[in-house]
């Protein structure tokens, strides 16, 4: 309880502070958070959906907050370049937990949509963040989702009014900078109402050499008919941690992608909810984890099948290469009377040398009769025949694995609907393999006089 | 070009090589026959560098160089290639990139720049037509939904692409029917010269009738038990192995 007594201490001290820079829905939500997590704590690793993470160690550490939103002086949009031709997005940042609103370019959005401040749109808007923010996250026990709630300050939100569509994906980079370790509590909310159509990327950066400990939490709506892509990519130093967890809420006819890549990071635990809400909506779920050094990865998925004729998909992979420790767990909840319901999940996983582990879990919940599941998960080495008869070809061992391992992971890049970005992706991933990659090179962030 | 002598070899403890000796110069082509079990496919595995097989005893040298000590990929620069009986199938990688990283690495080793893209296309056009592959095939995973006919042909093809001092073809005539195995033995006779050598595994006297070898080898119980010339096949294909067995006094 201790690690959990240094954050509501510290709660506090420095709710007025918190409040000050913060808005009155967020501020508002704080107590109830508050009171859940000094009653449940942080889940420990007896706790049967925390067994491979140790959240008391990732928060044990003294990380300072920036509480008191002390601005950063960086423009990102002057240290920001994407250098892959093709992907054109509109670029935001979140300075740490800040939303960057200073000389952002003028761009068109379409007409009543917001992308912005979560803190400036709970002003603007309040009746819409009233209904949405910590709806579903509130209803969750879990700790590192209250701590959130307790300390957020800011965020990001997409807010897309019915009916608009937005061609131009939003990219979001999470941009981390600090001289001295540092916890940010990250918060994005994403609105679509009915018959619109949007595309989120979410990207982060750390960069220095401090470390980092991120507590994200993103909640995100989707209205009737409507279609939303959601992409993250996880390029963080290896002294960067990370616990997120996503809520998606979908109603009827809705389809929705949400894809998650890790290719650099520490540890991170990355928790997804999926519920449907209303009758034939889909959802395509997919990660991929490349793992080498000491890097841990664990995802924990939930899909909830509330009400019949809806479609979920699921795919996972792993490449976990040298003392990497990875963990998957999928949960899919076919609800009584959810009849129709099509569910499909699979997990495979490589574990490239002896000492590299993965735990996977999958586990089908059902109490509808009239329903399509199925699941798979796997682990397996490099295919030794087929090493051999590259090898015999020619190509080094090391070249052979990393075309193997390559060739592994690629399918789940198919999951991906957004043409450039899988090309970008091909290409950093095979940067990543080749131990070529120690930023994305996609859109790195460079610090002012970094030679590039 | 090859020396082998004294080779013993055995997988999983079994010996299974106890003692193999053979010489092959520049422009030659042996076949190995003989019976099931004999050693046949390990002595092309041992030769390619198969880390499944240990080598406990005896030499091979190529081009003056110790074989043995060689990396299965250092052997295929030093131009060795081995015709898989049963050519491994790779999803998710392409032959494209399977056969430009393979040609890349034999320039690398040559101290030769990466090939260009245009070249690389001019070379896989050129050497398709070898053995008459389909162009869908060459954009395809490695082998993957390739008929049996197809995945021979596919390893003639990788030969052609990389042109081997020594080439070794374990059993490339098994599961090819009479058009197939035109096709891949003509492939292997253009790419025959005065420099390089070829070894024929094979069970059957068919495929000799199209890559006509000046060495016959008979294996029998991990050693060779009997050579001579084209005639030794005729004779083998009539009598069969039993009376090699006779004459051993078994």
């Amino acid at each position: 309880m201790t690690v959990v007594k240094q954050y509501t201490d510290l709660y506090l001290q420095a709710q007025g502070l918190i409040n000050k820079h913060s808005a009155h829905i967020l501020n508002e939500r704080r107590e109830a958070a508050f009171t859940l997590l000094k009653a449940v704590g942080l889940p420990s690793m007896s706790c049967q959906d925390y067994a491979h993470t140790d959240l008391h160690a990732m928060f044990a550490p003294d990380y300072g907050l920036n509480l008191n939103r002390v601005e950063i002086p960086v423009n990102p949009y002057e240290v920001f370049t994407c250098d892959v031709p093709n992907l054109s997005t509109s670029l935001f940042f979140l300075v740490n937990d800040s939303f960057y609103s200073k000389s952002i370019p003028a761009r068109c959005l379409t007409e009543g949509v917001f992308t912005g401040s979560l803190r400036e749109f709970a002003e603007k808007y309040p009746q819409i963040a009233d209904k949405y923010y910590n709806k579903q996250a509130g209803k969750r026990q879990d700790g590192t989702v209250a701590m959130n709630t307790v300390f957020a300050q800011d965020g990001f939100v997409l807010y897309v009014p019915k009916g608009k569509v937005l061609e131009k994906p939003i990219q979001l980079i999470n941009y981390l900078i600090s001289e001295t370790n540092m916890m940010v509590n990250r918060r994005i909310l994403v609105i679509l109402e009915e018959n619109t159509e949007a595309k989120l990327l979410v990207c982060d950066h750390a960069v220095n050499d401090a470390d980092y400990m991120i507590n994200q939490v993103a909640e995100i709506y989707i209205g009737e008919n409507s279609h939303f892509d959601y992409y993250e990519l996880e390029e963080n130093s290896r002294k960067t941690n990370k616990v997120s967890s996503t809520f998606v809420c979908q109603k009827a006819h809705s389809n929705v992608v949400v894809n998650g890549i890790s290719l650099t990071n520490g540890v991170t635990r990355n928790n997804i909810f999926v519920t449907f809400k209303g009758e034939g909506a889909e959802n395509h779920l997919s990660g991929m984890v490349i793992a080498d050094g000491e890097q841990k990865v664990d995802n924990f998925t939930n899909i909830d099948h509330a009400v019949p004729h809806c479609h979920s998909n699921e795919l996972f992979k792993y490449v976990v290469n040298d003392n990497a420790e990875c963990a998957f767990a999928g949960r899919i909840l076919v609800r009584q009377g959810a009849d129709k319901t099509e569910a499909y999940q699979s997990n495979k996983n490589l574990c490239a040398t002896e000492t590299a582990r993965m735990y996977t879990r999958p586990e089908l919940e059902i109490y509808a009769d009239d329903v399509k599941c199925s699941h798979g998960a796997t682990v397996g080495q490099l295919d030794a025949n087929a090493m051999f008869y590259m090898r015999s070809r020619g190509i080094s061992e090391q070249e052979a694995r990393l075309l193997l391992m390559y060739a592994f992971s690629s399918d789940v890049l198919e999951m991906i609907r957004l043409e450039p970005l899988k090309e970008r992706l091909r290409m950093l991933i095979e940067k990543r393999f080749r131990g070529e990659l120690s930023k994305c090179r996609g859109c790195s962030v460079h610090a002012p006089g970094d030679c590039h | 070009m090859l020396e082998i002598k004294n080779l013993h070899a055995n997988i999983n403890g079994k010996e299974i090589l106890k003692g193999v000796n053979l010489t092959v110069k520049p422009g030659e082509v042996h076949a190995i026959m003989g019976p099931n079990g004999a050693g046949k496919s390990t002595l092309s595995s041992v030769l390619a560098g198969n880390p499944a097989f240990g080598v406990t005893e005896g030499e091979v040298t190529f081009n003056g160089k110790n074989l043995l000590a060689m990396p299965p990929e250092q052997r295929s620069w030093e131009g060795v290639f081995l015709g898989f009986q049963y050519p491994v199938e790779i999803p998710g990688v392409s032959m494209v990139n399977f056969m430009r990283a393979a040609v890349n690495e034999h320039r690398k080793y040559n101290n030769q720049d990466p090939i260009s893209a245009s070249d690389f296309l001019r070379l896989m056009r050129e050497k398709r037509e070898v053995v008459e592959l389909d162009n869908k095939l060459a954009n395809r995973s490695v082998n993957e939904g390739f008929s049996g006919g197809e995945k021979k042909r596919n390893e003639i093809f990788q030969m052609a692409m990389l042109e081997p001092k020594l080439a070794i073809l374990d059993e490339t005539d098994s599961g090819l029917d009479i058009d197939a195995l035109r096709i891949v033995s003509e492939g292997v006779n253009k790419l025959k010269s005065n420099d390089n050598a070829t070894i024929v595994i094979t069970h059957y006297q068919r495929l000799l009738d199209y890559i006509k070898p000046e060495f016959i080898h008979v294996l029998y119980k991990g050693r060779i038990v009997k050579s001579g010339g084209p005639e030794l096949a005729l004779e083998l294909e009539e009598r069969g192995y039993d009376w090699i067995k006779k004459e051993l006094g078994e």
